[in-house]
């Protein structure tokens, strides 16, 4: 048995150029849908798959608006059991004061019965991209914490961990309770099943409102970089341009 | 005094280390800070050259008969030691995933903001920083406070240069008391998976696929392409969630970075989180149905057409000019 807590943040699903709001504090969003991280689907996968092995409880959190619940709703589709909303009113929190929200969120949780075995996070957040909350979060209850994880084992109350490194892997062991926070490619996550979308509607979400810590980061604003296009050269359509496309591979001397 | 903290390579200095002392550097400069640098398991003298080149005038060369394997803590925890003696402005490391993960634990252990990949540092009261946001998509201006500035450098974004003149080096070995704690998460083993094959990171040309590859068996012409050219195959992340391929040969802000000397996508969109894996690619050719796909303002030539029909018509264009029959 174990109790595994899974971490997620709201981000927009961009794909083509971004836009930003007119005070450069966030991305447009008005014609955009918002998803969390492929790392952090792998989390939500990683969890699901450990408490089918293992039996035990999984718990989805993330810190956002109340509109963040759509990302719990998401989360508890794929078969996580239930979710924690850290309510947050306005823009985004640093990631001093996430972690402190989240190691409050997780402390309550003990206090109120469940104890986490493994806290499950992504390496870096899709957007910000400050690759540190779970290493802080770590820090503050005394836990261990191996990051960049693309291959995880729970044996005999230890993590065993492999990192990607160049021509092959590092492995990291640490014994649990633990953060790991892991990077696509740590499984392949299964797609919602419809029965998992009904369930989903009826599995709990928790509120808190955390205190804002003062994480001494602070967005000035964003900046959208120059934009580099090019309008491609099209060599030809179809079958056809594949003597003017050999002759280009010629020149570039990769033949 | 600035501080930054130097990976390496078997008495090679990184490349991403010798970006990040470029900007240190710069930063010291304006501060009228001296550069310093922190070398994990004592400086080689060919390491100690590289750094005065690039402006280092002390090098807090590490040794601890526990620092044998590579341990985040105890890297951030002899950093921090040596903060509370030299009391730099600044502490900054690489954008590598060891430079970002040292760094956020030293943030967590002194409780010090820390700020990753980075691309630019104003010096002041608080720091002003641009940094890369969305995998290098989008870039964030903040304030940096705190009595020591931890920052990481984006990879790839100040380009190395050595100072005018090498710096008089002094090198001062340094022991750091470690704890069992600071060492309890470090490297327990290494698995070598050299398997002969061209990496994507590393090829000089890559075939990839998208979801217009319609299917696994979609990339069979895609391989011999690849064959044919000696190079690796790529493919998007619409392909490996539909586990059409592996997601080691995933290009793009979650995947893999390549910069071969030609890209070839094919059937492949280009959203951005895509293109920041391959945009350090010198030539891309996107073979697309759609001449109005996005790829298409990424890409320097196209074909427009069915990858179904291009592609084996590339292989069979390259065969004849080779003098091989189909
Ligand atoms: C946080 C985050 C991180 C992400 N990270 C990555 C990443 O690392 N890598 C990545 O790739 N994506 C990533 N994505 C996903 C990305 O946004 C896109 O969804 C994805 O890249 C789309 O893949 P695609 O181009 O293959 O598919 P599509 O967007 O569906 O495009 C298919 C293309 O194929 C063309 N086509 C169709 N049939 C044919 C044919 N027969 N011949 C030729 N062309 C044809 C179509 O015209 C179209 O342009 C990420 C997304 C998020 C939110
Ligand atoms: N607002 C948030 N809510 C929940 N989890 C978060 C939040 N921000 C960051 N995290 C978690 O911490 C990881 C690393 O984030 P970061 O350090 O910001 O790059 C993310 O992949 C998430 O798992």
């Amino acid at each position: 048995m174990m109790n595994v807590l899974v971490c997620i943040k709201r981000v927009p699903a961009t794909g083509s150029r971004i836009t930003l709001t007119p005070d450069e504090q966030e991305i447009d969003a008005r014609y955009l849908n918002f998803t969390f991280s492929p790392h952090e689907e792998c989390a939500v996968e990683e969890a699901v798959r450990l408490i089918e092995a293992h039996g035990g409880t999984s718990v989805v959190l993330t810190l956002g608006p109340d509109a963040a619940t759509d990302i719990l709703v998401d989360a508890m589709t794929l078969g996580m059991e239930r979710a924690v909303l850290l309510e947050t009113e306005s823009g985004d929190w640093d990631p001093g004061a996430t972690a402190a929200a989240i190691v409050e969120a997780v402390r309550a949780q003990q206090a109120a019965g469940t104890a986490f075995d493994l806290i499950l996070m992504g390496n870096e957040a899709a957007d910000t991209g400050d690759y540190q909350v779970g290493i802080r979060v770590a820090h503050v209850l005394g836990l261990p914490c191996v990051t960049g994880v693309k291959e995880l084992k729970i044996d005999n109350g230890n993590a065993v961990a492999r990192r990607e490194v160049k021509g092959g892997w590092e492995v990291f062991e640490a014994p649990l309770p633990a953060v790991v926070t892991v990077k696509e490619g740590i499984n392949l996550p299964r797609y919602p099943s419809l029965r998992g979308r009904l369930t989903a509607k009826k599995k709990p979400i928790e509120r808190m409102k955390p205190q804002r810590a003062h994480g001494g980061l602070e967005k000035v604003r964003f900046k959208v970089p120059p934009e580099q296009t090019s309008v491609a050269e099209v060599l030809g359509k179809g079958a056809e341009a594949a003597p003017l496309a050999v002759d280009l591979l010629q020149r570039l001397g990769v033949l | 005094m600035i501080i930054g903290l130097v990976e390496h390579e078997q008495g090679k200095l990184n490349e991403r280390t010798a970006e990040m002392l470029t900007l240190g550097r710069k930063l010291a400069a304006q501060m009228g800070a001296p550069l310093a640098a922190v070398v994990m398991g004592g400086a080689a003298p060919e390491i100690a050259e590289r750094l005065a080149a690039f402006g280092v005038s002390t090098v807090y060369a590490v040794k601890h008969e526990r620092l044998g394997s590579y341990a985040p803590e105890a890297w951030a925890r002899c950093v921090e030691q040596i903060m509370a003696a030299a009391k730099p402005a600044a502490v900054m490391a690489a954008g590598s995933e060891r430079g970002n993960e040292a760094m956020a634990y030293l943030g967590a252990l002194t409780g010090l903001p820390m700020a990753a990949n980075c691309t630019e540092v104003q010096p002041g009261e608080s720091f002003l920083v641009t940094r890369q946001c969305w995998g290098g998509t989008l870039w964030e201006e903040a304030r940096i406070h705190g009595s020591v500035k931890l920052l990481t450098v984006a990879p790839l974004a100040v380009a190395a240069e050595e100072a005018p003149a090498p710096a008089a080096l002094s090198v001062s070995e340094f022991a750091p008391t470690l704890t069992d704690k600071d060492l309890r998460v470090r490297v327990v083993d290494r698995i070598e998976t050299a398997s002969g094959r061209v990496t994507l990171a590393e090829a000089r040309v890559v075939v990839s696929g998208g979801r217009g590859a319609g299917s696994a068996e979609g990339f069979g012409p895609l391989e011999e392409l690849a064959g044919l050219l000696g190079a690796a195959v790529g493919c998007s992340r619409a392909v490996t969630s539909a586990g059409w391929r592996p997601h080691a040969d995933q290009i793009g802000q979650t995947g893999t970075r390549i910069s071969p000397e030609i890209y070839i996508a094919c059937g492949v969109s280009g959203a951005t989180q895509h293109i920041v894996g391959c945009k350090g690619s010198k030539h891309i050719l996107a073979i697309n149905t759609d001449p109005e796909a996005p790829i298409m303002n990424a890409a320097d030539y196209a074909i427009v057409g069915d990858m179904h029909v291009v592609v084996p018509a590339l292989c069979a264009e390259i065969r004849k000019r080779r003098g091989v029959s189909d």
